[in-house]
């Protein structure tokens, strides 16, 4: 039961990424691989701030600071240098690991015994619950902030962007700087994941972001499906669903190891799982087609 | 910085010349020493054989393609190195293709609001109000095809016809000098190409725009329009005022493509 609460958590921690996918993916129709570096840069800034006894009241907005600089850093490359937005994004995650190491100064960085979000903010006496409790909080107020900007005038434009680029550029939209601000708020949100993620298991490991952009991408895919399933409209449950399914992600891979699958061959069967949410449909359609 | 006493004129294009792959063997000369004037209020048809320059010209006009010579003035702003999106402060544009002008994924709803922000800053607030789409469903009542009930539809489900007249609408929304007409009837059916150029001079008249039209359909250009201009080879080779245009007979226009 922990082990699938664990899971669960670990699902709450990620939907902050998941929204930020949602956001280059879906909005924008960029694929985005800065997501590795930028969650690894998130956990490193969190995990040297606080070891050295920042208040978290500083680090979140230093976190999302960093992790906006690395989207608007990829870009800059894809608009200014017209590369390639997946090229733009994996040279920036490249180049990322370097500075999170240098960051981190070595390969890991335990965070037992300290202040963490989930000590702030505890309501509860079990940690469990308090975790359970701030999960969720960051949850509703993210996706609630999300819902309400792509409501504005602003966050139509920027749906537009990702839609028709002929259609923005004839409604003055500057279609570059739309595409690098979508960048920085994407990777903002991936950089609190990282955040939270440290602080959850109480580590930031050099190596934690290899491969997470597939479970965000998976989870997003899952949340995609749900919507299209339930024919949602609304988009503050689109946003919910979305972080539904990086819940149910770590859920499937809970089952997984739970079925006795051998931790090694987790990235299998994430990579596999990822491959059946999106070939399946796929498909059918063939089928029928 | 304006340009002297010719405060009427909206459009202006002096000595444009556009060259394409210059020094390469597939090299074309799209436009050659194009000087054009246009007034406020003026609705200039603009035909020309495939490859006359007629698309070059618009595109220049727009911000789409930068000249290689030459100046371009806009409602007496030098505008020749503005880039297309700040162009829109004056311009209003119908493609020729009808997905060109509106976002298939968002509702007519959202796509006029944006046309309703065309000349200013979008901004974090939400603007789509009860008064808003009342507005959006009264002007889209007027077009006559029902669509007022389906304001919260995504555009991607309208036909072609549809679409190409509230992209028409869609310029009413914001304040517009320009109105510039790319062959927009060119995918649609007669009828709905009818519906669409009646809309688009409703909505000239209304707001006395400038206008730039361009078109193959001759009797069209002749129906439309106070001023005719024939382009080939990248130079204007007729210009027609109102008078000389009513004067025009079809079979005599389409001696001109001979």
């Amino acid at each position: 039961m922990i082990f699938y609460l664990s899971a669960f958590l670990l699902g709450l921690c990620l939907s902050a990424m998941g929204l930020g996918i949602f956001i280059t993916m879906k909005i924008f129709r960029i694929p985005d691989i800065t997501t590795d570096g930028s969650y690894t840069l998130g956990a490193a800034v969190t995990a040297v701030l606080l070891t050295q006894g920042w208040p978290i009241i500083a680090v979140i907005p230093i976190t999302l600071l960093a992790g906006a600089g690395a989207g608007i850093l990829t870009g800059l490359v894809h608009t200014r240098f017209k590369i390639d937005a997946l090229l733009s994004g994996i040279l920036v995650m490249t180049g990322l690991y370097s500075i999170n190491l240098t960051i981190l100064g070595r390969s890991n960085i335990p965070l037992l015994n300290l202040e963490t979000i989930f000590t702030v903010l505890s309501i509860f006496d079990k940690q469990i619950y308090n975790e359970v409790w701030v999960g969720l909080l960051f949850l509703v107020l993210l996706s609630g902030l999300l819902a309400y900007l792509l409501r504005t005038d602003f966050g139509i434009a920027m749906r537009a962007t990702g839609n028709s680029e002929s259609m923005t550029r004839a409604m003055g939209i500057n279609n570059d700087r739309m595409k690098i601000i979508g960048l920085a708020i994407a990777n903002a949100l991936t950089a609190l994941s990282g955040f939270l993620v440290a602080q959850y298991q109480s580590f930031t490991d050099i190596n934690m972001g290899i491969g997470i952009v597939l479970v965000g991408l998976g989870s997003v895919l899952i949340g995609d499906a749900l919507i299209n399933w339930l024919k949602i409209r609304h988009i503050w449950l689109q946003l919910g669903l979305v972080m539904l399914g990086c819940i149910l992600f770590q859920m499937v891979l809970a089952v997984a190891l739970s079925l006795g699958v051998h931790p090694n061959m987790l990235k299998l069967i994430t990579a596999v799982f990822v491959l059946a949410i999106v070939g399946i449909p796929r498909l059918g359609s063939m089928r029928d087609g | 910085m304006t340009v002297g006493s010719q405060s009427n004129t909206m459009i202006q294009l002096n000595h444009i010349s556009r060259v394409f792959n210059q020094d390469q063997v597939n090299e074309v000369r799209a436009l050659n020493e194009v000087t054009l004037h246009i007034k406020r209020g003026e609705f200039v048809s603009l035909i020309g054989s495939n490859g006359s320059g007629k698309t070059t010209l618009m595109n220049v006009i727009s911000g789409a393609v930068q000249p290689s010579t030459g100046k371009v003035f806009l409602h007496g702003e030098d505008a020749t190195r503005l880039p297309e999106h700040k162009r829109s402060k004056w311009i209003a544009r119908v493609f020729q293709n009808p997905l060109g002008g509106t976002a298939p994924d968002l509702s007519i709803l959202d796509n006029f609001r944006l046309a309703a922000l065309r000349t200013s800053k979008k901004q974090l607030k939400i603007g789509i109000t009860g008064a808003f789409k009342e507005k959006v469903r009264a002007r889209i009542a007027d077009l006559g095809l029902g669509l007022e009930d389906k304001i919260r539809q995504p555009m991607g489900t309208l036909s072609g016809g549809q679409r190409q007249a509230l992209t028409l609408l869609m310029s009413t929304m914001d304040h517009t000098d320009i109105l510039l007409l790319d062959e927009p009837t060119a995918a649609l059916d007669p009828r709905s190409a009818e519906v669409v150029l009646e809309t688009a001079q409703r909505i000239i008249s209304t707001y006395n725009l400038t206008t730039v039209f361009i078109t193959h359909n001759l009797q069209n250009a002749l129906n439309y329009g106070n001023r005719l201009i024939q382009m080939k080879n990248g130079k204007i080779v007729r210009d027609l005022d109102a008078a000389a245009k009513k004067a025009l007979q079809l079979q005599e226009v389409y001696e001109w493509f001979g």
